[in-house]
């Protein structure tokens, strides 16, 4: 698709803007984690002490993004909420890869049997919108922190589900599966050392890629007041709470949508970059 | 012939669809903790004659397969049970609620396609610096929750500008915040398809001959390669219309919108499981049905597809 006349340092110029992005977003990224794992480091002050003398403050040197309508440090808040938005896209993505890589596997392994009913299943599901699917079971389980992770998580095992089964294919009727088999080795014992490393890494890309969609969907429960229960500094229901006060002060809204988006931003890009460098050795479905 | 059995299989798919949904509302119902009777009567009291009385009425008496075959007959009815909270029937409320769903689902896919053609077109195959642009108004309304932008709008808007009103009313003041809102998420999803097909497009060799019988850049880009570029698009409508009904959960939440999103989420929050069934079962229609006819559509609109495979 590039044009013959496409000048050299133009397509360098394009490359180092790409390198900044992608730095920025692991840079992001790196904080993100830094504040799952040690809020304090960041910020010192404390998420949830109320200072009703200061509530509903505009950003100041004091407290750089204001503070809530509680008088609590809305950028202390977000890093310490980081554990928790963080935390439910991990365990959401943990759950749905664990789930759909178990049924792909059996799926494509286990005979024609297992293999039409897991299908079957898969195609069901996935007639559903996903976060229609985790509404319902969060509506089954009620609200709650760990329930948002299960919610999230089962919506997405048919996703991956039918992800692995179309690697697991590809893997089962490669030439080095073929000739453990011409070997004489046993079949549990070649999806465990063939099939599952061969079939994983596009996987483990995909749940990357992922890992941004999460996120947001937790945050929208968060939001509908379905996930974490106050006073806990998650971000979309620090979103949530802060819409009362939308017409006196934006702060408290904007700064941690801002923050959800970014997180999702980063992830995308540093999704994508991996996809890029993995690109050739994957299949079609992961895009 | 082929294609008559493809379409017969899609078919027996989507019913097998709608009998899954069905069964999974019926498990969500039973599967929760706590006593329907108790949910409908309320926890103080009832005498233990009402409560035999509505569990009669309510067939929870009979075994649990009974159970199942009748609500499943009653859903292929159309009948939904009542709301726990409301005391009404679930069809009648969702019946209320689901024309301004509707009206806002229906406005923002408008919106969302007109701004997608018009930034494909515009974009695509242009100079670098262009495609960048369009690169990064993708990334960005894809990344985006709707929610915060929503919340955005609503503050500059509304709170900042009293451009529209705070609570969304019925009029079309109403509607531009929530449209805008739920339309932007899918700006950049459609762009990227119709402009990577119109990229395609336009190395083929129709274009060239239109080009070399003189036709104006214009004319090439919206009559031959946007013309291309709309087949692909079609693919993307089972992904649009999830990405509508979950958006519009919480889009009428943040407007203050009346709504099938809204009614859901009160639902979810009340445990009221009758609404909630209900309303997974019609959106697991809804969605089974529109990608049943896109499958037709497309087959129609691309007569190689399904030719070739299988």
């Amino acid at each position: 698709m590039t044009g013959l006349l496409t000048v050299p340092s133009r397509v360098t110029g394009a490359t180092r803007r790409l390198h900044v992005g992608l730095s920025l977003a692991w840079l992001f990224i790196g904080l993100l984690v830094l504040a799952a794992l040690v809020p304090d480091l960041l910020a010192p002050q404390p998420p949830d002490a109320v200072d009703p003398a200061i509530a509903l403050s505009t950003p100041s040197w004091d407290h750089v993004f204001g503070t809530d309508e509680l008088g609590r440090d809305v950028y202390s808040r977000i890093v310490h909420g980081a554990r928790f938005s963080l935390g439910i896209g991990l365990g959401s993505t943990a759950i749905a890869l664990a789930l759909g890589v178990l049924l792909g596997v059996v799926s494509a392994t286990a005979g024609r049997v297992a293999d039409s009913v897991i299908t079957w299943f898969t195609n069901v599901f996935l007639a559903f919108p996903g976060l229609l699917l985790a509404l319902l079971v969060v509506a089954i389980l009620g609200p709650g922190t760990l329930n948002v992770i299960i919610a999230i998580g089962l919506s997405s095992v048919p996703g991956f589900t039918r992800l692995t089964r179309g690697q697991a294919l590809v893997v089962r009727d490669s030439g080095y599966v073929r000739a453990a088999i011409t070997l004489g080795q046993r079949k549990p014992a070649i999806y465990l050392r063939h099939l599952l490393p061969n079939a994983l890494p596009p996987l483990l890309l995909f749940a990357t890629l992922y890992l941004g969609a999460a996120i947001v969907a937790g945050s929208a429960l968060s939001f509908l007041g379905l996930g974490p229960q106050a006073p806990t500094p998650e971000w979309g229901s620090m979103l949530a709470d802060g819409q009362d006060f939308l017409d006196v002060v934006w702060h408290i809204t904007v700064i941690p949508g801002l923050v959800v988006t970014l997180a999702v931003i980063s992830f995308t890009v540093a999704g994508r970059d991996l996809r890029r460098r993995f690109e050739g050795r994957l299949p079609d479905a992961v895009r | 012939m082929t294609t008559a059995r493809r379409l017969l299989g899609r078919l027996v798919l989507a019913l097998l669809v709608v009998l899954g949904a069905a069964t999974v509302a019926f498990a969500a119902i039973h599967l929760t903790p706590g006593d329907p009777v108790r949910a409908i009567l309320g926890t103080s009291g009832p005498s233990q004659q009402l409560i035999d009385q509505v569990r009669a009425e309510l067939n929870l008496d009979k075994p649990l397969t009974v159970q199942y075959g009748l609500y499943v007959r009653n859903v292929l009815t159309g009948d939904f049970g009542e709301s726990y909270q409301l005391q009404q029937p679930v069809v009648r409320l969702i019946g209320e609620q689901i024309g301004a769903s509707v009206q806002l689902a229906l406005s923002a896919l408008a919106l969302a396609l007109l701004v997608s053609v018009v930034l494909a077109v515009a974009t695509a195959g242009r100079r670098p610096a262009l495609r960048r642009i369009s690169g990064v108004v993708e990334l960005l309304t894809i990344s985006t929750p709707n929610f915060w932008v929503a919340v955005l709008l609503l503050t500059v808007f509304s709170f900042k500008l009293h451009w529209f009103p705070v609570i969304a009313g019925h009029g079309v003041s109403g509607l531009v915040l929530p449209a805008v809102a739920l339309a932007l998420g899918m700006v950049g999803m459609f762009t990227q398809v119709l402009r990577e097909g119109m990229e395609r497009a336009l190395g083929e060799p129709f274009v060239l001959s239109s080009r070399a019988r003189g036709s104006s850049e214009t004319t090439v880009r919206v009559r031959h390669a946007l013309r291309h570029a709309v087949v692909p698009l079609v693919t993307l409508s089972g992904w649009t219309v999830g990405a509508l009904l979950s958006g519009a959960v919480v889009i009428e939440m943040v407007f203050n919108r009346p709504g099938i999103g809204r009614t859901l989420a009160t639902a979810i929050a009340n445990k009221d499981l009758p609404v909630v069934s209900g309303v997974v079962v019609i959106a697991a229609v809804v969605f089974t049905v529109v990608n049943f006819l896109v499958d037709v559509l497309y087959r129609v609109m691309d007569p190689r597809v399904g030719r070739f495979s299988r």
